[in-house]
């Protein structure tokens, strides 16, 4: 039996009714109704409701990665700016290595790029760490933005959709939660072909059938995925809540 | 959203690629996006139109109005240039009182109309000495990719190009809508428009997309005309701290020749129609 | 309905209950976090949503809750008499009234210290143009993803001599003045809870016809919150533009 359903909810428009099902994040209960919170899609799984934005500002949670750069240095970590409200607190014991407080430029300089974990989210702002496997500096490549929203839909099912992207273009491509993507490629050509894929596939977000429009686009654009082996790394993204 | 900080890589990247002449959404160094124009954006002005290069949008009015001429050019209508960079269009923009960006944007683009005499201010006087009309170019940016300089001074000459003349009603010395099909009285051989060139790395880039001014060293405007089929420079205007070469007049110069004669033909015609 | 008094028809041929065409559209102003187009007749507004972002100077910061902050302005060309740019007394009430309004169903208590604006602009004038930016504004915020326990939606409704009307235009709001004039009056609904979040009043009007008046911007209420919805639940059926 299919236990979850999707549609598309405006704030105030009544989800589902009765007592037995549970608002959760992005709904509130009223009387006998789970109730929309904000506009996005609602997704009813076991009783649970929750509403999923398809649009707007990025929301930093616990357990996201996201891709940032360094704005500022005080005397006991580094200030990075990710797109969100506030900029993320990178502690300097939350690094994978011992660095001297005195020495902290030559470890994370001003307008270096960095992948990192949110590892707490409070009213003052968010603390972040990258001591964790993958996690770490950017070197070389580009970074792009797109919507937050977009994101899962640039990751694909199981992370296929980045496959696809990296077998095309030969580049890695790592998503941040946060809506940058770090491309790294052999050289610049083949990072531009891996945005203009990204690009396309942001502009047809909700299109059925995206696997094969993007393959069709890559086709045309003269790429060949065969050509390319197809390695199982982890670029894709947890999202465990 | 906070604001947009430029990662260093991205920077390097940009002007890497330049080097190799190219950019990173596929123009080549000396290619302007895409001139969108809409016209009927307000039907209470004498024009309203709404002008794009890619993600950079603009619109633009034009009012007549009612006034007394200056003393010294007692026969002349007048004429003012004002720009809205609104906190809409960008995170960058404040709200309140008009910065230093709209000051700026607004009066080269009143310098390059005014002393171009594209609008023919004379055929603007009602009655010598007494009354005239005031004509106003209003500027609105509605979202900022890059080049909002060009674009707006587009918009500007768009919307002139597209105004229509009030109607006077004599009687009760007051505006009654405007003509139909008379436009406003233009100087149309004398049209010039601006091209802005930044200099991003080692390269002179035409239509800077957003990334792109963010990082320019400097960048200069340059107003052409039409002299007998050959661009002549009307207004001039150089922002930004970096310096400019010898080497990069040359090619700037060079660059705004060409742009310019691939270009006239076709404002001409989004201007007068 | 009795049609007494000198107004039996209206100058653009609507019914007395009737609203003029209405368009909306999401997603028109790309940098922005959230944006949309309301038109009702020859009005036309836009609103852009920014933020949540960290407010400055840090003093107007709230520990407890984000602030919101509309500003309101009509663009010098919108109307037959320029109207000088930036802001003034007439402007600034509009923007407080829209700000209450709209703080009624928005909720930022989950982002302390931070500030959400939203700009309303007018490019075309032809009365109802604080409603209409109201109505954009509402789909902008709920594009942007933020927080809000329910919509609104706005009408102006009013009396012209002795008649009732729904969604006055600039001839009924300002031209018309024989018999008992015109008065004006803009309402919010809220969608959900159906109460009242903004209200004005400009004229002559008898507590009965006032009673009468709020039941048709109910009625009209009702309408163009399926404009709204309609609106928010085609974009992501569209690709962007």
């Amino acid at each position: 039996m299919v236990k979850e359903k999707r549609q598309i909810v405006v704030p105030g428009e009544t989800v589902i009714s009765g007592n037995e099902f549970l608002p959760g994040d992005g709904a509130y209960r009223a009387g006998e109704d789970v109730v929309a919170g904000r506009f996005g899609i609602a997704n009813i799984f076991e009783k649970h409701v929750r509403v999923i934005p398809v649009s707007g500002a990025y929301y930093p949670r616990r357990g996201n990665t996201i891709i940032g750069t360094i704005v500022d240095i005080t005397f006991n970590g580094w200030l990075i700016n990710f797109g969100g409200a506030q900029n993320a607190f990178l502690p300097v014991a939350e690094v994978p290595m011992y660095v001297n407080k005195n020495e902290m430029r030559e470890f994370l300089d001003f307008g270096e790029s960095v992948i990192v974990k949110v590892w707490d989210v409070k009213s003052r702002g968010v603390d972040v760490s990258m001591k964790m496997r993958g996690f770490g500096k950017v070197e070389g490549g580009m970074i792009i933005s797109v919507g937050p929203n977009q994101v899962p839909r640039i990751i694909g099912k199981e992370g296929s959709m980045v496959k696809i992207i990296k077998a095309a273009t030969g580049c890695d491509v790592t998503v941040g939660q946060n809506g940058k993507v770090w491309i790294s490629g052999k050289d610049t050509d083949s990072e531009v072909a891996a945005k203009k894929i990204i690009e396309f596939i942001v502009e047809n977000s909700v299109i059925i059938g995206l696997t094969e429009k993007v393959e069709k686009m890559i086709a045309e654009m003269g790429l060949d995925v065969e050509k390319v082996e197809i390695v199982a790394e982890d670029t894709d993204v947890e999202d465990k809540e | 959203m906070s604001d947009f900080i430029m990662p260093n890589l991205q920077r390097e990247k940009i002007e890497e690629y330049l080097g190799e002449g190219k950019r990173l959404d596929g123009r080549k160094s000396d290619e302007y996006r895409k001139l969108l124009v809409e016209d009927g954006v307000s039907k209470n002005a004498a024009s309203a139109v709404r002008v794009r290069f890619g993600k950079t949008e603009v619109l633009a009015g034009v009012h007549l109005a009612l006034a007394t001429p200056y003393p010294d050019s007692p026969d002349s209508g007048t004429f003012m240039t004002s720009a809205e960079l609104h906190p809409m269009a960008s995170q960058q923009f404040d709200i309140g009182r008009p910065g230093i960006n709209s000051i700026e944007l607004a009066r080269v683009i009143d310098r390059g109309i005014r002393e171009s005499g594209f609008i023919d201010m004379k055929k603007l006087c009602i009655k010598e000495g007494e009354k005239v009309y005031q004509v106003f170019v209003d500027i609105f940016a509605i979202n900022d990719d890059g080049n909002l300089l060009d674009v707006a001074g587009l918009a500007a000459l768009i919307a002139l190009g597209r105004a229509r003349m009030p109607i006077y009603n004599e009687e009760e010395d007051k505006i009654d809508g405007y003509s139909e099909e008379e436009g406003i009285p233009l100087n149309k051989d004398v049209l010039s428009f601006s091209m802005t060139f930044h200099k991003v790395g080692d390269v002179i880039v035409a239509d800077v997309g957003h990334d792109e001014e963010a990082i320019s060293k400097f960048r200069l405007t340059i107003a052409m005309g039409d002299n007998n089929g050959k661009p002549r420079i009307t207004a001039m205007q150089k922002g930004k701290a970096g310096t400019i070469s010898n080497e990069d007049m040359e090619n700037i110069l060079k660059l705004a020749e060409s742009k310019w004669t691939e270009m006239f033909p076709k404002i001409k015609k989004h201007v007068f129609g | 309905m009795m049609v007494e008094g000198l107004y039996t028809k209206r100058e653009d041929g609507r019914k007395f209950d009737e609203v003029r065409p209405m368009k909306a559209k999401v997603g028109i102003v790309p940098s922005a976090d959230g944006s949309a187009s309301f038109e009702t007749g020859k009005t036309k507004a836009i609103a852009v949503v920014r933020g949540p972002r960290t407010l400055h100077p840090q003093h107007m910061q709230n520990a407890q809750t984000g602030i919101l902050r509309v500003s309101y302005g009509m663009m010098p060309f919108s109307v037959e008499d320029r109207i000088r740019p930036g802001p003034n007394r007439r402007s600034e009430e509009i923007s407080k009234v829209t700000e209450w309004a709209l703080s009624s169903v928005v909720d930022l208590s989950g982002f302390p210290n931070t500030v959400v604006d939203v700009f309303v602009q007018i490019p075309q004038a032809d009365a109802g143009t604080r409603v209409a930016g109201i109505n954009a504004a509402a789909l902008a915020l709920a594009h942007a993803g933020i927080p809000m326990k329910e919509m609104v939606s706005a009408i102006g409704v009013g009396k012209i001599d002795k008649t009732l009307v729904v969604d006055l235009n600039k001839y009924e709001d300002s031209i018309f003045h024989d018999g008992e004039g015109s008065t004006d009056i803009p309402v919010v609904m809220t969608s959900r809870t159906k109460e009242i979040a903004l209200l004005q009043l400009d004229g002559k009007i008898s507590v009965d016809e006032f009673k009468e008046t709020i039941e048709m911007a109910k009625k009209a209420c009702d309408d163009i919150l399926k404009v709204q919805m309609d609106a928010l639940k085609n974009v992501s059926e569209e690709s962007n533009e």
